[in-house]
């Protein structure tokens, strides 16, 4: 079973240590989500699982075949149409032009782009738009690991719920495993097998980690809210947030 | 490849809307007529009698001679330019110590006078082609490189971060994400080298050799045969607008359409 092991990682820019020892483990099909007040380094721990920032200290064993990300901002290549966009991933595992485009064609209707807008090119498109082609770019290529970095944060509730959704499919079918970063807690709950909490202070570290076991499509939005009531009454979100009232 | 037809398929709509520009021309040849009704011949001649001058030297193997001549040195200072320059601005581009150093030289470059480097060429190379060639490299060469320059300099890293995630391998990634940036900014700095180089070739033919345009239209100075002094410019400046509108600007077009 493939899994993403990360042992005693620890990272620092300079003399700035951004990371402490950090211990985790994804298993295949399970959806992880760090959360954390912005700047604490979560996303220093996701470019380093992904490969894209060199390892310092510790281990981080990574056996997914194949990986995917969404970003917070959709990062579409800008001269390049929504089609080929979309099947850029596909094109780097060297699937045939005829191919790709067919299955971009299709994951882009599915999500709910009209064929009028496949030869557009980024910058004719909606902020909502091209976050819709950067999550088609991300699925068309069927990741087994798909890191999430952040990407509903600026979208409206509406297009959130429904990028979420087919998110959301692909966790019940068992298809997907997440690495999710954000650092909406109700957003994490509704998504997450688990959430880790990330302290800044005085260094990165992981303080907390909360389970569920609920279903991800059996959770209505009275468990989200319930349960985010609950955690937020956490004595270490409280004052890793710094949620208390002064 | 794909690129190119969709230019040949855009082509016709793209002549179609020329008509704006052929309007205004014809309105600078009447405005030419007035002057010439005003001033007379010897000073202006009209734009008949320089057309029909200009009809008789595409007819005059001496001069078509000559024009070749200048076509000749303009594409060899200009490819010259072109390859060394692209070259130097690429590589300057990724390393940022090249850069910085490149930079005030190229400022030195671009801010000397053309005519200074006629010059200075002069003495060194002599009366002849090598003169020309120097003088077209120098004043065009700046304009490739630091185009080069900031394509590369301008490269942004969060789509390499993008291209990592997935994998891509190092081709794919000069091809699909390098590639087009770059030569976005390249490309029309080839552009303006190439304007560039057809101006100073012609400038540098007429103080420093006996062949080629500059040449003729130096003679036809000294013979103060005002209408064949202008069949020559309308002939470089047709030359220039017919490049520039025919074959570039289809594919500027085409290579920034993507662009703000």
């Amino acid at each position: 079973m493939a899994r993403l092991k990360v042992e005693n990682l620890s990272f620092s820019f300079g003399y700035d240590t951004i990371l402490e020892e950090i211990n985790f483990e994804i298993d295949e099909g399970e959806v992880v989500s760090i959360v954390g007040p912005s700047g604490g380094g979560k996303t220093t721990l996701l470019r380093l699982c992904a490969g894209l920032l060199d390892r310092q200290e510790g281990k981080i064993e990574n056996s997914f075949e194949t990986q995917a990300i969404a970003f917070q901002d959709p990062r579409l290549l800008p001269w390049k149409n929504v089609i080929d966009n979309i099947a850029f991933g596909l094109k780097s595992m060297g699937v045939s032009t005829q191919k790709r485009e067919k299955r971009a064609k299709e994951i882009a209707l599915k999500f709910d782009l009209e064929e009028s807008d496949f030869d557009k090119f980024p910058k004719e498109l909606s902020g909502g738009m091209s976050q819709r082609v950067s999550f088609a770019r991300a699925l068309v290529t069927k990741p087994k690991l798909l890191f999430l970095d952040e990407p509903f944060s600026a979208l409206d509730i509406g297009l959130k719920r429904e990028l979420q959704n087919h998110v959301m499919e692909l966790i019940a079918k068992k298809e997907i495993t997440i690495f999710f970063i954000t650092h909406d807690i109700m957003e994490a709950i509704r998504l997450s097998d688990k959430i880790l909490l990330l302290a800044p202070d005085p260094v990165g570290r992981i303080v907390k980690e909360f389970t569920f076991d609920m279903p991800q499509e059996q959770r209505d939005d009275e468990y989200v809210y319930g349960q985010t009531a609950k955690i937020l009454s956490d004595r270490d979100i409280i004052e890793t947030f710094e949620l208390e009232f002064k | 490849m794909k690129s190119l037809l969709k230019i040949l398929r855009d082509f016709p709509a793209y002549l179609w809307s020329g008509w704006g520009a052929v309007a205004s021309i014809f309105l600078f040849i009447a405005l030419w007529d007035v002057g010439n009704q005003i001033y007379g011949d010897l000073v202006l001649p009209s734009p008949l009698e320089t057309f029909s001058t200009l009809g008789r030297l595409f007819q005059d193997a001496k001069f078509m001679e000559n024009l070749f001549i200048t076509l000749n040195r303009a594409m060899v200072g200009f490819g010259i330019s072109l390859v060394i320059g692209t070259a130097l601005g690429l590589l300057a581009g990724f390393f940022v110590t090249a850069s910085i150093v490149s930079r005030p030289i190229v400022t030195i470059l671009m801010g000397m006078p053309p005519i200074a480097w006629i010059v200075l060429a002069m003495i060194w190379f002599g009366m002849g082609d090598a003169t020309v060639e120097f003088t077209v490299v120098v004043a065009s060469l700046p304009i490739v490189f630091v185009g080069a320059l900031q394509g590369t300099r301008t490269l942004e890293d969060k789509f390499e971060e993008m291209a990592d995630i997935f994998k891509v391998p190092m081709m794919m990634k000069f091809t699909d994400i390098y590639l087009p940036h770059i030569f976005s900014y390249v490309f029309p700095a080839w552009v303006s080298a190439l304007g560039m180089a057809w101006k100073i070739v012609v400038m540098a033919e007429l103080l420093a050799t006996s062949d080629g345009l500059g040449a003729s239209l130096a003679m036809a100075r000294s013979q103060l045969d005002t209408s064949t002094a202008l069949a020559i410019v309308v002939a470089m400046v047709g030359l220039l607008m017919f490049v520039e509108y025919i074959f570039l600007e289809p594919i500027k077009r085409e290579v920034e359409k993507w662009r703000d």
